[in-house]
């Protein structure tokens, strides 16, 4: 097994990005997430790997070179917060526009507008519903701890070269900046040239005699045209809707009541599951791990079992609405969740149960 | 045409010219008269001859050359508008081994990519940025340029472009030639046989300057017409060009070998450089 390590979830991803054979991070400093250029930088990924890390001249650019390298096979990687995400919007539409593979890291922080730099969950309709402008989708992986801060950048590759298609990592400014241990995995040495063009028969690596040359748009002037693509584009993202849906269930068998919430905010349900259950109420949660793909079927068969449902993130009320999308009304569904920075505590947390739905 | 005479105007012992086995053969959607397919063929012609075809990626921007890479024939990336020069440094340093160029206009370069433009160039970005001046957004109609001439009408400036309110033109090959990381600056022409020879020449040189891994940026403008958008035939366009245009935005080398030159040695400076 691999090293044990006591780090920042944002040093976790930095960490797992030169451990996952990434070719290529591309940034700029935002609270609460520069560690994550500040640690690439004392690492000198590029002795070790060979892995390059630029700091840009902006989010846009940052995006940007992801979008070039990433046209060419590249693994390449970006991270952000809130504010510096919005800008990265118009690339990562772009991106889905012309299916590239690149993984973009959103260590949340509260807004709108410049906000707060503290932690918040207030990004989940940019990054599931859109959030560039255009019909598309992104696979969106929400990390609970630093270990999955370092997990899910394998993951996210993995995900994003087998669809070509963009991945988030939408974290919030709590896992990006506490302490955990970590378990980490041994490297993966970075794909050679020669790798990169036999797995990537459609990125543009420079025409040889023997195909047609390539190219990376996401342009198609006849509507028709530009229809059948939007219609692939659909047929993909309901593939993904198949195939890769993953969440987590705690104290779900014999619930009543049920929790789902993701990320840190699943962190705090979970401890408010016992102390729910320390009083005597089954309570139970459910934590999508996949934002998109999000895990309808399962809301759909614990609507069968549940009294209620309660969505706990630290927005106004964004996952909620995909909770009461899955349940169509079979069963109550709440929301409850602090703002501007403001982390809710598990007993809140059990207090709006109890008063949404149990009474006293 | 008469098929017969065509074919006698096409035989071989009349042919002076071919077209590059690296333009491909879509049908420019270039209007007539337009300096873009000059351009084109010059940097193809240039891909071509220096044996660099496989080695070459493009990157196309967002304006009348959006789809350079349908005539292209090299490996393409169309990038968001201004963000061409993000795309070819993501490209550069995850490749350093190939080739990459940009082809911008002068809204996408000069007013939304201003910021990437700067600083690939401030980098150092070992990559070539082509930057065709036509004072104009052709692609949308006709709009002022940040290149506009100060008085000259556009579809929003259609009294002339006012410099009070809507500021100077902007000059972005003197700025860039001002950066430490620019290697080679050039402003050319492509109207008559005499400046196409010129361009193909700096063209090439900035290729070997990519090649040989010489420490910067190669910067190329090549001011333009835009007889649509200008409302004038192709002919007029040009003398218009060379009448308006180049007091403005002057022909010849700025920086070779990473040093500036004054403009009035430009072009013999690097003449006797090479």
């Amino acid at each position: 097994m691999g090293e044990l390590r006591l780090m920042k979830g944002n040093e976790a991803f930095a960490e797992a990005a030169i451990r996952a054979g990434v070719d290529a991070y591309f940034g700029y400093p935002i609270t609460p997430q520069s560690e994550v250029l500040e640690y690439l930088m004392a690492e000198k990924p590029h002795e070790r790997t060979g892995m390059v890390v630029l700091q840009a001249e902006s989010e846009v650019a940052a995006i940007n070179m992801v979008y070039g390298a990433g046209a060419t096979g590249k693994k390449a990687v970006t991270s952000s917060s809130s504010p510096g995400i919005s800008l990265k919007m118009e690339g990562i539409s772009y991106m889905a526009g012309a299916e590239l593979p690149g993984v973009i890291l959103n260590v949340v922080r509260g807004g709108p507008g410049l906000g707060t730099i503290q932690p918040s969950q207030a990004d989940y309709f940019q990054a599931t519903k859109g959030g560039g402008h255009g019909d598309y989708r992104l696979i969106v992986l929400a990390p609970s701890s630093v270990q999955e801060m370092f997990d899910f950048v394998r993951l996210a590759f993995d995900l994003t070269f087998k669809y070509r298609n963009p991945v988030m990592i939408l974290s919030d400014g709590v896992i990006g900046q506490m302490m955990e241990k970590v378990q980490l995995a041994d490297p993966i040495p970075r794909r050679t040239n020669e790798e990169l063009i036999r797995e990537c028969p459609w990125a543009t690596t420079g025409k040889p005699a023997s195909r047609e040359r390539n190219i990376i748009t996401s342009l198609y002037l006849d509507p028709a045209v530009q229809e059948r693509h939007n219609v692939h584009l659909q047929e993909k993202y309901r593939k993904i809707e198949e195939t890769e849906v993953r969440f987590e269930k705690f104290q779900c068998d014999d619930a009543e009541y049920l929790y789902v919430a993701y990320g840190s905010s699943a962190r705090i349900a979970q401890k408010s599951v016992q102390l729910a259950r320390a009083k005597g109420i089954k309570a139970g949660l459910l934590r999508p791990i996949t934002l998109f793909p999000f895990p309808k079927n399962e809301i759909v068969s614990l609507a069968k079992q549940v009294k209620a449902m309660l969505a706990i993130e630290m927005s106004a009320g964004q996952l909620v609405e995909d909770v009461m999308l899955a349940v169509a009304g079979k069963v109550p569904v709440g929301h409850f969740g602090r703002m501007g920075g403001i982390v809710h505590s598990p007993e809140e947390v059990l207090t709006a149960l109890e008063k949404k739905f149990i009474g006293g | 045409m008469d098929e017969k005479l065509y074919k006698e105007i096409v035989s071989d012992e009349n042919l002076v010219y071919k077209k590059t086995s690296l333009m491909t053969e879509n049908v420019l959607s270039y209007c007539p008269g337009c300096g873009h397919g000059t351009a084109h063929r010059i940097i193809m012609e240039v891909i071509d001859e220096m044996g660099l075809q496989q080695d070459t990626i493009g990157v196309a921007p967002v304006g009348c050359s959006v789809l350079a890479y349908e005539f292209m024939n090299v490996d393409m990336q169309q990038a968001a508008h201004g963000r061409a020069p993000a795309l070819a440094t993501g490209i550069k340093r995850t490749w350093p081994e190939k080739i990459v160029f940009t082809y911008q206009g002068d809204g996408d370069l000069a007013a939304i990519g201003t910021a990437e433009t700067i600083h690939a160039c401030n980098r150092g970005e070992n990559i070539i940025i082509f930057f065709i001046n036509n004072g104009i957004y052709g692609m949308t109609g006709g709009q002022m340029a940040p290149t506009t001439l100060p008085g000259m009408k556009s579809s929003t400036s259609p009294y002339g472009r006012d410099v009070k309110t809507m500021g100077f033109p902007l000059k972005m090959t003197e700025l860039v030639a001002q950066l430490p990381g620019t290697y080679f600056v050039t402003r050319q022409a492509v109207h008559t046989p005499g400046n196409v020879r010129k361009t193909k020449k700096a063209v090439k040189m900035a290729f070997e300057n990519q090649l040989n891994k010489k420490s910067g940026l190669s910067f190329i403008e090549i001011v333009s017409n835009c007889n649509s958008g200008w409302k004038m035939t192709p002919t007029q366009s040009n003398q218009w060009m060379v009448d308006n245009m180049f007091p403005y935005y002057p022909l010849g080398d700025l920086k070779v070998d990473g040093e500036l030159v004054s403009q009035q040695s430009a072009v013999s400076s690097r003449q006797s450089k090479t």
